[in-house]
């Protein structure tokens, strides 16, 4: 005990200044609507006075800035891939969730609230989660408006599919690329606006600072990743949708580009870091293949639909899938979990699929995965049905492993996929920073400590479509603004610090370059504090990553100029600023002497093997206030209160 | 195994490039295309040279940022696959291996193997969306769609925006990009109402971007890494010529 709290330094007056959830009075049912309409409006009129700026166009991003756009507010919007279109969010395979019980099978707005705060093993604010909950209904129909091409029957409704967590089917979804027909919704509609002049979008463009005026977010320094050049933009608001941060962890499912230096960079200015060690392994990803490995490619939860996960009970079996009878399969989810069976939630799943392989039984040549089998699903069903079903995740893993999942059953091994954790935000979605707001995955509100499959994608356009248009505005509507243009001083100071890094990072000509770096810390992030953390695997990471840290600002090797599109520059400073999150995270980790979610700490588990929470000492949010570069964070905690559901031991059996 | 790369290096828009030689060892057959390419540039960066600039992003065939000439072959020689899914277990000990970055007139070059494709977006712009805005939609089984529509317009809607069917395509047109998404939204009742301003407009900016016309080649859908038919531009076609009939113009009767 002693040495965990010596690392850690509580907030003394645990800050209800700081702290302040903002979470409206009355039964939670009405929370959300009493407060639309108590919250001030902004008059039409008056709206394009404002200037919103907005980075990241993913689900959250691209949906809130068309969404305020539309109600007249001047938005500008940055991504740093080549078009809004290719943000993550597009990956997203499975689904996304609503409370529509067009299936009539028990669903209900209250039944999502509470599948969502389970899953997330109460280590969620409810107020938010209901929120979620009651806009999931919209949000289908605002994306069917759109023209999202969503799975329909044949009598011409929409769709839907079961997923973990949940004993109802609430799934819409779009074949296997839900998230690219939802991203393409509401890049559509960010088109439109920029089209209509009303949203100024800067491709290529990657945020490096948060600049704060007299105490609130005003605007941003940015680089232009093809000239080079720094420049600084202001605005009333800023919202940042720029994602989460599994590349922390070098091998993940996320895209090559994803990083948290938005995030990372606004805590450094102030913002509150929440949670960052609830960080969710995904059971069903093809396991890396060797040494050249450098991304891991997700298979979408939806399989377990219709996929039976199992490992050989022989340790060490060597024979093909085929050849092992019935009798001799570990069906490990199906006989642990009888009653959610293949669809138990991610943490569960992966820790089981963990434990088989650690035991000695994973297969594949490396040994390094378990089956997921659907010899069953085509016997019962037909190919053709599985073809239609999955088609494109087969196609993909034939491509990927060059076998053929129809004929052999897929390997799959968990691998860093979301992140709960993220910058700390009240109800307003508004940050420790007045004005700085955030959305998406970049926030920590809804999941607590596990995400439920097709739950991202709900909160990512919850916050953008119907959250942030409300209570931006009446963060606007009450706050008096000076006026201020970039000659400002803090933007000067801003856009120096940022032009300073830049030159000292290419000025190291060291002899290692950027991405061993890189590999380096996500092997330390990934044994140490990856599906089982131990108090003991947590002290260690602590000392080796300061040591990679301190080897990379002596001995990267950066080359080529500032002023110019230069990839590896982009990553030495997305990779410098990993290698600090990253040791926040096992800070977190290790003040967390409770499991969690997906945060497992070994020493806390049931004589199941299952997350013992601490409830008594446990149950809050864990806010990480930033002490300059040489002091430790602060911790504060933001109680979490159950009033409507009652903190339980999560059972899937 | 071992490779000869051939690959294009420009320092920037106005500058001229040239292909130039490398030599790679080591490659792995369960590699990715770009894994090599990864492999290369760490290799460069311990010789101290200029690694090679190309774009990429999800590497799991969804994002549509990548995409490469190699051997002549938008995104290589197997079928529907982009460049980051393809592996380096269809090439050959030995092999020498040309790439090359999207070469049309619409998309000029910025670095390397990286163009600028922005045209793609101004193309939707123009009309390649639904005029809802947040809020007021109806209830979404309110419209009944057909399963054979709405599969038929998930087929053309799966397109990754890469620019693939412009760099295969004799005369760099973008017909099969923009009959895709106007044949997405044109199928589907939701988009009924604007579709003859919506093709109209579309590919009034396709032309206007700079990309050539169609002429009925089919290299476009041969390349795709979504094997986007060419049944869309067909039905394109169809809706314009109609809304040519019907004297609508890109900017309205």
């Amino acid at each position: 005990m002693a040495t965990t709290t010596q690392a850690v330094k509580v907030g003394n007056s645990p800050s209800e200044a700081t702290l302040n959830s903002a979470v409206p009075d009355g039964p939670i049912q009405e929370k959300w609507g009493n407060y639309c309409f108590e919250m001030k409006l902004v008059n039409p009129a008056n709206r394009r006075k404002y200037n919103l700026i907005i980075v990241g166009s993913g689900l959250a991003g691209a949906s809130a800035a068309a969404t305020l756009a539309e109600q007249g507010y001047n938005v500008e919007c940055f991504c740093y891939q080549d078009s809004p279109r290719r943000a993550h969010s597009v990956a997203a395979q499975g689904g996304i969730n609503a409370a529509k019980n067009y299936r009539y099978d028990g669903d209900s707005i209250y039944r999502l609230f509470y599948d969502t705060v389970k899953g997330g093993d109460y280590r969620a604010r409810e107020a938010n989660v209901y929120r979620l909950a009651q806009v999931s209904v919209n949000i289908i129909d605002q994306c069917v408006a759109q023209g999202v091409p969503f799975a329909r029957e044949y009598g011409g409704l929409l769709d839907t599919r079961s997923f973990g967590g949940a004993q109802v089917a609430r799934t819409f979804y779009a074949r296997g690329q839900t998230g690219q027909q939802l991203l393409l919704g509401a890049y559509q509609a960010l088109e439109r606006q920029i089209g209509l002049g009303q949203v100024k979008m800067y491709p290529r463009a990657e945020m490096l600072d948060v600049v704060i005026v007299d105490g609130r977010a005003r605007g941003i320094v940015v680089r232009d990743m093809v000239t080079g050049k720094i420049s600084s933009h202001f605005g009333d608001a800023v919202v940042l949708a720029t994602g989460g941060y599994a590349n922390v962890f070098y091998l993940s499912t996320n895209a090559k580009g994803c990083n948290a230096t938005a995030i990372w960079r606004a805590y450094k200015r102030g913002a509150f870091f929440a949670n960052p060690c609830f960080t969710q392994i995904h059971p069903t990803c093809i396991p890396p293949a060797g040494e050249h490995q450098s991304k891991l490619t997700l298979m979408s939860e939806s399989l377990r639909n219709d996929g039976r996960v199992w490992a050989p009970r022989q340790k060490g079996d060597t024979r093909s899938a085929s050849r092992i009878p019935e009798s001799e399969r570990y069906y490990f989810l199906e006989e642990r979990y009888p009653a959610f069976g293949n669809l138990v939630p991610r943490d569960i799943a992966s820790r089981a699929a963990k434990k088989v392989v650690d035991e000695g039984s994973g297969v594949g040549e490396l040994k390094n995965g378990v089956y997921l089998d659907f010899d069953d699903a085509i016997k019962r069903l037909g190919k053709k049905v599985i073809q239609e079903r999955y088609g494109n995740l087969f196609d993909m893993y034939l491509e990927i492993t060059g076998e053929d999942a129809y004929k052999t059953p897929m390997r799959i091994y968990p691998a860093p996929h979301y992140t709960m954790g993220g910058l700390w935000v009240d109800y307003n979605l508004m940050s420790t920073i007045p004005g700085l707001f955030v959305a998406g995955e970049a926030n920590f509100s809804d999941h607590g400590a596990n995400r439920l499959g097709a739950s991202a994608l709900m909160q990512g356009l919850a916050d953008g479509y119907f959250v942030l248009p409300y209570t931006l505005g009446n963060y606007l509507a009450q706050t008096k603004f000076d006026k201020i243009d970039a000659k400002h001083a803090a933007f000067t100071e801003a856009e120096a610090k940022v032009a300073e890094q830049t030159k000292r990072l290419l000025g190291i000509k060291g002899k290692r370059t950027v991405e061993s770096f890189h590999r380096e810390l996500g092997n330390v992030m990934w044994n140490n504090c990856g599906m089982g953390r131990t108090e003991a695997s947590l002290k260690e990471a602590l000392t080796k990553i300061p040591a990679i840290r301190a080897e990379f600002w002596e001995n990267v090797n950066v080359p080529g100029e500032s002023n110019d599109l230069n990839q590896n520059l982009e990553k030495a400073g997305r990779v410098a600023d990993f290698m600090e999150l990253a040791e926040l995270i096992c800070l977190d980790a290790l003040h967390r002497r409770e499991s969690c979610g997906a945060h497992f700490r070994e020493e806390y588990q049931t004589e199941e093997g299952e997350a013992r929470r601490d409830d008594e000492n446990f149950a809050y949010v864990a806010a990480w206030q930033f002490g300059g570069d040489s002091d430790v964070p602060t911790l504060h905690k933001e109680p979490l209160t159950f009033e409507y559901l009652k903190l339980s031991q999560r059972s899937y059996k | 195994m071992k490779l000869t790369l051939k690959i294009w290096r420009q320092k920037n828009a106005s500058s001229s490039g040239r292909l130039v030689d490398y030599q790679l060892d080591g490659v792995s057959a369960d590699s990715s295309f770009l894994e090599m390419l990864d492999l290369l540039n760490e290799q460069l960066i311990n010789e101290g040279k200029e690694p090679v600039a190309f774009d990429h992003d999800c590497r799991e065939g969804i994002c549509g940022m990548c995409g490469m000439m190699i051997n002549g072959v938008a995104h290589g020689l197997r079928p529907a696959v982009t460049t980051c899914q393809l592996h380096m277990r269809h090439f050959k000990d030995g092999d020498t291996i040309i790439v090359e970055p999207w070469r049309a007139k619409a998309f000029p070059i910025v670095k390397d193997l990286i163009v600028d494709r922005s045209a793609f977006d101004r193309i939707i712009q123009a009309g390649g969306f639904i005029s809802v805005t947040t809020g007021s939609a109806p209830d979404g089984n309110v419209t009944p769609v057909p399963k054979t529509k709405a599969d038929l317009a998930m087929d053309a809607a799966a397109c990754i925006g890469c620019g693939a069917c412009v760099a295969a395509c004799p005369n760099a047109s973008a017909t099969l990009f923009t009959a895709a998404k106007v044949s997405h939204l044109n199928l589907l009742p939701q988009g009924e109402v604007e579709k003859y301003e919506r093709v109209a407009r579309m590919v009034a900016t396709m032309d206007a971007e700079g990309f050539g016309g169609c002429t009925n080649i089919g290299e476009c859908t041969a390349v795709c890494p979504k094997s986007i038919s060419q049944d869309f531009i067909a039905r394109m076609n169809g809706d314009f010529i109609k809304a040519t009939l019907a004297g609508i113009t890109p900017n309205g009767k």
